[in-house]
């Protein structure tokens, strides 16, 4: 092997550990030398397990005997996002309010991999709760971008995405509130997934925005990203919001594949112009492979992020009224019960979680509502029918996944409004529902820095088949 | 425009106390991000979502998901104060 064994894909470490190339001790010890020895530097996880002896011989075991049976990620080491619960380790969300606690119980995610004989190689960084696009709101200080240390991973799921760019792992799995696996994935080179609303339990995973969250995959290839995306995916009964089998039908997936390309939104204000240098030349790549590429119109997509702001802070602040220091978590106690909860809310979040829960108690007030949520929902219910009808005309939808490469650390922290411009045009996904996946389509240099960037393509309902061909398209032309 | 006293009053609401030096810039913040989210205002938006959606029951047949008892341990453990299973409290209603 030419590769060490942290910088396989999935795929590549499923194969060689089959063909008695490398052993799952070997295979995690490589990531883990690797994650210890660069952790101190970029802060992609808030925990390295050590290693689970017990799961590590069990996965051997299983691949020696049931050989090309044994499900893929058995014996490969994972990331995971902190809000993704694993019985008996602290799942913070990088909030100091849940510093101290600990998950009674596996999230259905961390139960389908355990049961796949996937390995858990530590908790992984984000911003508190999820909200934000550069991992500068964790409680427990920024991730830094391996492209550049200089600059940020990109977020909520920042941890995830750069564990799995610098090699620390073969892959991870984050949580995709308005963009939070897909933009990170962009700005650390790596492909990001977002399924459809629904297609994976969130039973035991921290919420942020109920209408909006999804688990997430981080991933070095979108094959890779196919196979963590079927392993935790399905109808589960302690979520009453997973999709039941068959509520979209199967969608039909062409070699030769019709992009979407909505000029009027790549073309707006404040995309980087090297940036969409690169988009355009990807696109005129895929055209010469045979896929076409027809203009549609997504006109209420201007309106997306106006919406999300209103949709998500709302949500959220309805979430995080359960952080209270009654029963688990940060717990101050002063004079009266309110003063318990007054000084374990205002000690316990940080600034942007506070900022969100105002704004979202302002939304969802009297008197507010209907101009603000009800106009929002409204808003959202368009843009859906818009997507829904441009894919009458073509399989997937293409835009940049964020508007310029990675930022360099505070330059947007002085304006909470540019920071939530990062999500520009991810949020479409998640007001839409549908799947989304970010994949690398080249680089730009800034200050001599080659630094990554995504491209971004939205699918139908239930159409993950092509959002993972799309990505498999533009990695092809990539490596022609 | 967003005053001081009404951030103060939201975060009363939400139950979180904002500090006088933390007041201004929070309140300058909620002003620019209330512009950027009032563009909708403008929007004249046909009644698309207003349609009935299409409704199926997502409950889960009646019966005990798990066993009695299987999680009280590991929640409880984590209670600021415990007596015996039960959470701890401070009194709410006071009888003088």
């Amino acid at each position: 092997m030419t590769k060490a064994p942290n910088e396989l894909t999935i795929v590549e470490a499923a194969r060689a550990l089959r063909a008695r190339e490398l052993s799952v001790r070997e295979l995690w010890d490589a990531c883990h030398a690797v994650a210890v020895a660069k952790n101190p530097e970029l802060n992609a996880f808030l925990e390295i397990f050590d290693a689970d002896d017990a799961a590590i011989e069990a996965a051997q075991k299983r691949i020696d005997t049931e050989g090309e049976k044994a499900p893929v990620l058995c014996g490969i080491p994972l990331g995971i996002k902190d809000n993704i619960m694993i019985e008996g380790k602290i799942a913070s969300a990088a909030s100091k309010i849940l510093e101290n606690h600990k998950a009674a119980y596996d999230s259905t995610a961390i139960a389908k991999l355990k049961e796949a004989g996937a390995l858990f190689l530590g908790r992984t960084n984000l911003d508190e709760f999820g909200m934000g696009a550069s991992t500068e709101h964790s409680a427990f200080g920024p991730t830094k971008n391996p492209h550049d240390l200089s600059r940020v991973p990109g977020g909520s799921s920042g941890g995830s995405a750069a564990a799995v760019a610098a090699h620390l792992v073969l892959g991870a799995y984050g949580t995709d509130t308005g963009g939070s696996c897909r933009q990170p994935a962009a700005h650390c080179g790596i492909v990001g997934f977002k399924p459809t609303y629904g297609a994976i339990s969130r039973h035991g995973i921290i919420a942020l925005g109920s209408s909006l969250d999804q688990v997430g995959e981080l991933g070095k290839s979108a094959e890779d990203i196919r196979i963590l995306f079927e392993t935790i995916r399905g109808h589960d009964p302690l979520d009453s919001t997973t999709n039941p089998e068959g509520l979209y039908p199967a969608p039909q997936v062409p070699a030769k594949l019709r992009i979407g390309v909505p000029r009027h939104l790549v073309e707006q204000e404040g995309v980087d112009a090297e940036l969409r240098a690169v988009f355009d030349a990807a696109l005129k790549k895929l055209e010469k492979e045979g896929h076409t590429i027809v203009d549609i119109e997504l006109p209420m997509s201007s309106y997306a992020l106006a919406s999300y702001y209103i949709v998500l802070p709302a949500e959220a602040s309805a979430n995080l009224a359960r952080y209270d220091g009654m029963r688990y978590g940060l717990a101050k106690r002063g004079q009266t019960l309110l003063d318990d909860y007054l000084e374990s809310r205002t000690e316990g979040f940080g600034e942007e979680p506070k900022r969100r829960i105002l704004i979202g108690t302002f939304v969802l007030s009297s008197g507010y509502i209907d101009a603000y949520y009800r106009k929002a929902d409204a808003t959202r219910a368009v843009l859906r029918k818009e997507f829904n009808d441009a894919f009458a005309k073509c399989d997937v939808v293409a835009f940049p996944t964020a508007p310029a490469p990675a930022f360099k650390f505070g330059e947007k922290s002085g304006d909470p409004v540019a920071m939530y411009l990062e999500d520009v045009f991810t949020v479409t996904a998640n007001l839409t529902g549908m799947p989304a996946i970010s994949v690398p389509m080249g680089s730009v240099e800034k200050e001599g820095k080659q630094l990554p960037v995504g491209m971004h393509f939205t699918a139908p309902h239930g159409a993950e088949a092509l959002a993972f061909r799309a990505a498999e398209a533009v990695e092809e032309v990539r490596s022609a | 425009m967003a005053t001081a006293e009404d951030v103060k009053k939201l975060a009363a609401l939400a139950r979180i106390s904002i500090g006088e030096a933390e007041l201004e810039k929070f309140t300058k913040e909620f002003d620019s991000i209330l512009a950027y989210v009032g563009q909708l205002e403008k929007l004249d938006l046909p009644k698309v979502g207003a349609e009935k959606p299409a409704l199926r029951n997502v409950m889960r047949a009646d019966g005990e998901p798990h066993e009695s008892g299987k999680y009280t341990e590991k929640l409880a453990a984590q209670f600021p104060e415990r007596d015996g299973d039960y959470l701890a409290v401070k009194q709410i209603i006071s009888h003088d």
